[in-house]
């Protein structure tokens, strides 16, 4: 292995990267801190030191919290049962030898490489728009009336945006795993008389818990600070204001920096609980 | 029961044709083993048999009754894979009940004849591991028991020991020619190891390029080749086959001598040809030498006993049996025998 001059070489090589990495996370996260327990309101000219656990009680203790929390379970949960559904779905389609299967991978790839904002905008205006959108034509092409997607169904709307872009990544892992089943497997079940739908159940769907797990990790550590679909979309009206949103809201809407500090200390608390319990799971699953 | 017909089964994978029309009579309770050198269609053939691969045109009999369309499930037939494709997330218990299981059978008679499949296969203190907890001879025995428990009218094997060791390997020739015996179920083997199917066969079903070389009994195989191929494939070392004029004095294009029939003596004096020692593989039982200036363009392989002491360079000569001659005509096919002097 490494002699011990290589090591150091090695540690000092990576020492900038580190460096870097800890400024942008501590400072940050140290001046959050920091302002959480102040009463600093910047329109008003207060800053005040000193407010102890103060903010953190009123963010709690607040309707809007409780009501945010149940958004983000709702959000991410709706998210994961789509993009893992609709992935297994359609990694078992791309698996099959299908003509064009390799242009149609990099069409299934492609969501993943637009930016949250111009896909949330591009739904927004071109297929949910209640007159102009795609949707709408649709609707009253079959006599129905357009269905005013961002008002009335607004969470459901949101999910599919987000859905829409991370199915891709769910499809992508969930086929590869696929890919590396053996094929004797599936003939072995097949003679041994397990139909299709036995097949799937029986061996190709415990082949994939694995990877399954990955992608709900994975995803819900990044699906829990959607922000720009919610901001572009409804503003964080009709119930769906996340805890990220509200956060947000807090401190540039209503200018209160120490309120919207303390939410944010709460909901990386709050992150770290969900992502560990989520590690430990994939943890276990993982060394079977 | 288990009567296996073949009739004009033809394979093709879009224009290349693996497998031309061939006919194949497999007998209840036989063991017939494929053999072939690699890409010969052998493995080709065993999957339209288990009905993995569609036949091109002809048709399959199993006792009698035409399943070239059944799926491979209701062709009663059970398989064991090269990999052995055992469930990796089951236990060897489950993974053995998985057929019983697909197939709806009450779960008294599922946990009967597991116990039974697992004590016949030594597995009985195993039936609660994974897979992956097994050694790969107690795979390949799980791998039985799934097949076993079926209760099959023919076990289809597809290179089964080719994951093994040799000392393993062995052992397992051993046991699944035990386990027919035991069962006197119909077993079409699937090999490329010319060693098992001579040990293990009762039929022996010589494969190039999709067509039949020959059918038969291994010893039959080995006495009365039908032509070139079949002589050079069976027996190890290959048999010896020399063209030109030295086959030419006995009226052949190419004559065979297998090794184990020319007699070797030292130094000068009787004997066909005269020729100088190569490489000498010693086995202990036995030294097979390969004889290099004989006058004959070919090497001449022969087999001595383990104790005879020849070395490098050192003149021998070589007395073929000549009753043992083999005979091929101009396309290499076998000629009648040699008259008896």
């Amino acid at each position: 292995m490494a002699t011990q001059h290589a090591r150091s070489a090695a540690r000092a090589m990576i020492a900038p990267a580190v460096f870097l990495l800890l400024v942008w996370m501590l400072i940050p996260l140290c001046m959050t801190l920091y302002f959480s327990v102040h009463d600093y309101r910047p329109l008003r000219g207060t800053f005040e030191c000193c407010e102890g656990l103060d903010n953190y009680i009123r963010f709690v203790s607040s309707g809007a919290f409780q009501d945010s929390v149940l958004t983000t379970i709702m959000m991410v949960g709706g998210i994961l049962v789509i993009t893992v559904g609709g992935g297994i779905l359609l990694a078992l389609l791309l698996d099959q030898a299908i003509w064009g299967r390799d242009i149609v991978r990099i069409l299934v790839i492609a969501p993943f490489f637009v930016m949250p904002t111009v896909s949330a905008l591009v739904w927004k205006n071109m297929f949910m728009n209640p007159v102009n959108g795609l949707f709408a034509h649709l609707w009253q092409f079959f006599g129905l009336q357009p269905v005013e997607w961002l008002t009335q169904l607004p969470l459901f709307s949101i999910i599919m945006i987000v859905s829409w872009q991370w199915l891709p990544f769910a499809t992508l892992i969930l086929l590869t795993a696929m890919q590396s089943l053996n094929s004797e497997q599936l003939e072995a079940a097949e003679m041994d008389g397990a139909g299709a739908v036995n097949r799937f159940g029986y061996i190709i769907l415990p082949h994939l818990a694995r990877a399954i797990t990955v992608v709900i990790l994975i995803q819900t550590i990044f699906l829990l600070s959607i922000f720009a679909e919610i901001f572009v979309t409804t503003g964080g009206a009709f119930d769906t204001r996340t805890l990220t949103y509200l956060v947000y809201q807090r401190v540039i809407e209503s200018q209160n920096i120490g309120l919207g500090s303390a939410g944010g200390i709460l909901a990386v608390i709050l992150a770290n609980i969900i992502a560990i319990g989520l590690m430990r799971i994939v943890g276990k699953n993982l060394d079977k | 029961m288990g009567r296996i017909t073949l009739e004009q089964v033809r394979k093709a994978f879009g224009p290349t044709e693996v497998i031309p029309p061939l006919d194949l009579e497999i007998d209840d309770g036989e063991f017939v083993v494929f053999v072939g050198p690699s890409g010969c269609g052998k493995s080709t053939l065993l999957r339209l048999i288990a009905g993995l691969e569609h036949i091109s045109s002809g048709q399959i009999q199993i006792d009698g009754k035409d399943t070239t369309r059944l799926p491979p499930a209701k062709r009663g037939l059970a398989m064991v894979f090269q990999s052995y494709a055992l469930y990796p997330h089951m236990s060897v218990r489950k993974n053995i009940a998985f057929p019983m299981r697909m197939a709806g059978i009450d779960a008294a008679e599922q946990t009967r004849r597991v116990e039974a499949a697992a004590k016949v296969l030594n597995l009985s203190d195993y039936l609660d591991r994974r897979p992956g907890q097994l050694s790969g001879g107690q795979r390949q025995r799980v791998a039985f028991g799934r097949a076993i428990v079926r209760e099959p009218a023919a076990f289809l094997f597809d290179e089964p020991l080719s994951n093994l060791d040799a000392a393993l390997r062995v052992g397992m020739r051993m046991e699944i020619s035990e386990l027919h015996k035991r069962l006197k179920t119909t077993m079409i083997y699937v090999t490329h190891d010319q060693v098992e199917a001579m040990t293990m066969a009762d039929k022996i079903v010589v494969l190039q390029a999709g067509r039949i070389e020959q059918v038969g009994s291994p010893l039959e195989l080995y006495n009365r080749p039908r032509n070139l191929f079949v002589a050079g494939f069976i027996g190890s070392p290959k048999m010896n086959l020399i063209a030109g004029a030295e086959a030419a004095k006995h009226g052949a294009a190419t004559i065979g001598i297998r090794p184990e029939h020319i007699a070797v003596g030292e130094g000068e004096g009787e004997g066909l040809w005269t020729g100088k020692v190569g490489v000498s593989e010693h086995l202990g039982s036995d030294t097979f030498l390969h004889i290099h200036e004989t006058g004959l363009a070919e090497t001449i392989t022969v087999r001595a006993s383990g104790e005879m002491a020849i070395h490098h360079g050192d003149t021998v000569r070589l007395a073929p049996d000549m009753a043992k001659l083999h005979r091929f005509d101009g396309q290499g096919l076998r000629m009648s025998e040699l008259q008896k002097h």
